[in-house]
């Protein structure tokens, strides 16, 4: 029998905010009033302020401090140094990849911009004042700007602090099968090769870090208002490092200003604003200026490629080999949960049916910032599918088949899931293919090309730009990732209050992802209960379920199918009410949205609400009141989504500018809980692909400075230069190992985006011969490889003396 | 604002403050500032309206845009004294009771913010274009507002946001 519409008692799912509903965003309310909470809006009674002295020499040693003269002046009350840091046994801090940060200086400064000592004054003002008064007496000694200039034998050891460290090698490491690949690439009709560098980025968010610290002598409670991606996190860290038993920490993010990575990891800033805190039993307020944040905290990317691959003459790929050269900074802190040195690099070609392949990696200590976040990506993705896509355009020129052709050959076919890669990732589910063929009709693909012929034959330079790619994104699972031992699972609680409303808490943090809409829309779903009645809340450490907090696309693969979860433990309590309440056994009652029913007379029901009413009035004996449950979710695999990005370009022969003609992006991210919300997310990610494609870098001169310490040499696109977007969602692929279907997608367009970009460049330079121009391909760039046919390198200059 | 320091002294005397009288979103206010203090600050913190933001320090992000006189500035770079006599408006000062402007209604519906950071020096940049010129092309609105970075949406929605907004005032005028 089946039930036709009008019998149907089950809520219309989009009407009350469940999936698929591109419902308006719930916190837009605040943040359009201006009353959003970020952690500089937090103004505690007899809060002091604190400003942050820095190196201004990439690498010195100290000889002395000399903090009389800021004393001296009105409104100070505390000056920090690594002297007194280290009294504490805080003038150095483990980082999140098992190495070692400084807080404050001690022996000596490793990068221009390191934290040298604090302030803490009534006034921020006051307090900067006094930073310039203190003296420090600076040795400069040799700089070492990238990875080369470390290795030399004679090179000076950066890192001399470590006992066993006698170069500037931070790791060796590798991956795959050394003896096959050398045998595919002996078998091989065409060998393809390949340098670049991916450049320095910095992820930049408006907002920069700062914390508000606040130690209660009375309760011996330490209460820290901060920008974290990761409150749980830093509370256990916190708790590791400064000594404070963890139910005496608590640790709070407010709305944050952006995040991308840059608010993962822990930074000397916080670490001395808590110590401050203490010392002077007042709140400190840490607010960082940006170039502060734009010098010393996590940067991203920094690799050097060489790329081989090993193909038949048909354009089959036999197998790949890669070498990176990674450039860590002064200090090795990726913040990157796995037990592999460079992340997830060999997820590298995980969207190509490749029979063998080897990895090795080397990591470098430089006098540059230490970091190494995820910027918008799971771990160095972006520097996987970014070598691969351009790796692959070089091969399909070199073994001269067509871009997507070549693509296609090379697919996971839809039916060879779950894959194993050749460097070990089990990817999941897509329609590789099928996504291509939307993204080529899009972009009108075939005229394109004749349009392309035609125009370079009146000397115009167009190109066209493709990159495909699948991702790992949500780690973890917890057998494989990790932090500071902490399993990278995550975690959600929801409450029914009596009246059918609910509030939902989980470990993640959302920084401009809509976590408060797009929960409650799984409630919605899982429920019943419109998404109106439910609220979110994040960030709190001491209400929050512990969690790893949000990065790497992981909110709705772990956190997100953790709500799931909680939800159906609370449907299956709902359900036994529901039995109690109609009279009949369990096993005769049907769930449709929103309402249980006796399975042989359907009008008889007992909605979601009633069940929560019960549960607080009028449960069965013997049972337990109340309706909330709380799911610890470890995630099975990770997701992974596939994303077809392709650009139209038009290079200005003259002067070597580009100007972006189409971007066409189709992304199969499985389930879309939110699609407006999703399209954001992508539109966000090819934004940030775009800048690092065409303007966004940091570098640094011969001496070590950093060019990019603030807006004005550090271009990121505005509303004028960045493209129009054109968003394709034919295809969906569910995620089957996810409660909901869902994948992860906030990353997905800033990993695989930049490789269409520059794709479209080069592809315009085509008869010229360049293979390669580095990121940012600006207009100089262009314009010397168009005039001197070669190619064009970013790495960073050395001195010459 | 207001200020208790520790025991300053004779320093106190040196102490430089001016006196200055403006307005905020219709209120008249009276301050007495360092020269030095930065209009962000005064806002920020004299007038304790958290909704006008720092972001970059060299007026290049825009998040701190508020209008003074009817115009957009970067409040981060502009020095509090010269709003003596002046009139500034803040994203505070938008709403009428709690109505929405067509802004921020704009922003809602076509989902012009993710972390919101940016977003209240967009409006008060979009402001300043929609009382200049009411029916503003895409290209009007995304060169009106490319003194304001904004790292999460992309722009494109931001721009049908203010157009959304524009469509809105015409409608009521």
């Amino acid at each position: 029998m089946t039930t036709t519409a009008s019998e149907s008692r089950a809520l219309d799912e989009i009407k009350i905010g469940g999936l698929g509903s591109s419902r308006k965003r719930v916190e837009d309310d605040r943040f359009i009033r201006g009353k959003g909470n970020y952690t500089d809006d937090v103004v505690l009674p007899g809060m002091l302020h604190m400003e942050i002295l820095r190196s201004p020499l990439p690498h010195a040693r100290i000889k002395s401090i000399d903090t009389s003269k800021a004393y001296a002046i009105p409104g100070v009350h505390l000056v920090l140094t690594g002297e007194l840091m280290a009294t504490r046994n805080l003038a150095w801090m483990p980082t999140l990849s098992y190495d070692t940060q400084a807080v404050l200086a001690t022996d000596k400064v490793r990068f221009q911009g390191q934290e040298v000592a604090c302030v803490i004054a009534d006034d921020p003002y006051i307090a900067k004042d006094a930073c310039e008064a203190i003296e420090v007496d600076y040795e400069p000694l040799p700089v070492i700007v990238n990875p080369w200039q470390g290795l030399e034998p004679e090179a000076t050891v950066i890192r001399d602090d470590k006992v066993n460290q006698k170069d500037n090698v931070v790791y060796n490491w590798e991956v795959g099968d050394k003896a096959g690949t050398d045998r595919a690439f002996e078998q091989a009709d065409v060998i393809s090769k390949l340098e670049c560098h991916y450049p320095r980025s910095h992820p930049s968010p408006i907002e920069c870090c700062g914390s508000v610290a606040d130690f209660n002598r009375a309760t011996s409670k330490l209460t820290v208002y901060m920008t974290s991606q990761a409150p749980h996190i830093v509370r256990a860290a916190v708790a590791m490092v400064a000594e404070i038993p963890e139910h005496m920490i608590r640790i709070i993010s407010p709305d944050i200003g952006g995040g991308f990575g840059n608010k993962v990891p822990i930074y000397p800033g916080y670490v001395c604003s808590i110590l401050a805190s203490i010392l002077l039993e007042r709140p400190v307020k840490w607010i960082e200026d940006k170039t502060g944040n734009l010098i010393s905290t996590g940067f991203a990317r920094d690799v050097y490629l060489k790329g081989e691959m090993a193909m038949r003459r048909d354009g089959k790929i036999l197998g790949f080999r890669m070498h990176t050269d990674a450039d860590h900074g002064a200090f090795f802190a990726d913040a990157q949960p796995s037990k592999f040195k460079i992340g997830l690099m060999h997820s590298a070609f995980a969207a190509y049916d490749i029979p063998v392949a080897h990895l090795t990696a080397r990591g470098v200590y430089t006098n540059k910032a230490p970091g190494g976040v995820a910027y918008r990506c799971s771990f160095r993705v972006t520097e996987a599918m970014f070598f691969q896509e351009r790796m692959v355009q070089a091969a399909a020129d070199d073994v001269g088949i067509d871009q997507a052709a070549f693509r296609r050959m090379n697919f996971v076919h839809d039916d060879d899931f779950p894959h194993r890669t050749p460097l070990g990732f089990l990817t999941d589910s897509g329609q590789y293919a099928k996504c291509l063929d939307v993204g080529l009709k899009a972009i009108d693909y075939d005229n394109f090309r004749i349009e392309q012929a035609q125009a370079r034959k009146r000397g115009r330079l167009l190109g066209l730009g493709i990159s495909t790619m699948t991702e790992p994104l949500g780690a973890g699972n917890s057998r494989e990732y990790d932090i500071l031992g902490i399993k990278m699972f995550d975690s959600a609680e929801l409450k029914v209050h009596m009246s059918g409303k609910a509030i939902v808490r989980t470990g993640a943090k959302t920084q401009g992802q809509g976590h408060e809409t797009t929960w409650a829309q799984i409630i919605a779903h899982e429920l019943g209960i419109p998404a109106d009645d439910v609220v979110v809340e994040e960030g709190d450490t001491d209400t929050a379920p512990f969690g790893m907090g949000t990065y790497a696309s992981r909110s709705t693969p772990v956190a997100g199918a953790a709500v799931a979860m909680a939800a159906r433990k609370v449907r299956a309590k709902a359900r036994k009410l529901a039995a109690h309440l109609l009279e009949v056994s369990e096993e005769d009652i049907e769930w449709e949205l929103g309402r249980f029913y006796v399975r042989s007379s359907p009008e008889r029901g007992a909605t979601i609400q009633e069940c929560a009413m019960a549960a607080y009035s009028n449960m069965p004996d013997g049972m337990e009141p109340g309706l909330e449950n709380t799911s610890f979710y470890d995630p099975p695999n990770l997701t992974w989504p596939f994303a077809v990005y392709i650009v139209t370009v038009e290079v200005d022969p003259e002067t070597g500018v580009w100007d972006v003609l189409r971007m066409v992006a189709v992304d199969d991210c499985g389930v879309r809980i939110n699609p407006m919300i999703v399209e954001g997310q992508i539109m966000g990610g090819l934004t940030e692909a775009y800048a690092m494609a065409s303007m966004q870098f940091i570098t640094f001169d011969a001496d070590g400075n950093c060019v990019g310490s603030n807006y004005m040499d550090y271009l990121l696109p505005s509303a004028w230069e960045t493209p129009g977007f054109e968003l394709h969602s034919e295809v969906v692929t569910p995620c089957p190992h996810h409660p909901i279907g869902a994948k992860g997608i906030g990353e997905c367009a800033a990993v695989g985006g930049p490789a269409a970009f520059v794709n479209a460049v080069m592809d315009a330079l085509g008869e010229t011969g360049v293979r390669n121009i580095d990121m940012p391909v600006l207009p100089d760039r262009v314009w010397e490889a168009l005039t001197y046919r070669r190619d064009v390198s970013g790495y960073p200059p050395v001195r010459q003396d | 604002m207001a200020m208790v320091f520790d025991d300053l002294g004779d320093e106190a005397e040196e102490f430089p403050v001016r006196k200055i009288r403006f307005a905020i979103n219709g209120k008249k206010k009276m301050a007495e500032i360092e020269p030095r203090l930065l209009l962000v600050d005064l806002i920020r913190r004299g007038a304790e309206l958290t909704g006008t933001h720092r972001g970059c320090d060299t007026t290049n992000c825009g998040a701190c845009t508020v209008l003074v006189d009817g115009r957009a500035i970067k409040s981060c770079t502009m020095l509090a004294v010269q709003v003596d006599g002046r009139e500034v408006t803040t994203v505070e000062g938008l709403a009428s009771a709690s109505e929405l402007h067509p802004i921020q209604e704009g922003f809602r519906q076509e989902h012009g913010l993710q972390c919101g950071f940016c977003t209240p020096g967009m409006m008060m940049a979009a402001k300043d274009l929609l009382d200049r010129n009411p029916d503003p092309t895409e290209e009007d609105v995304r060169w009106a507002l490319s003194g304001n970075l904004c790292r999460c949406t992309g722009y494109q929605n931001i721009v049908k946001s203010v157009l959304w907004a524009a469509e809105k005032l015409k409608a009521e005028a």
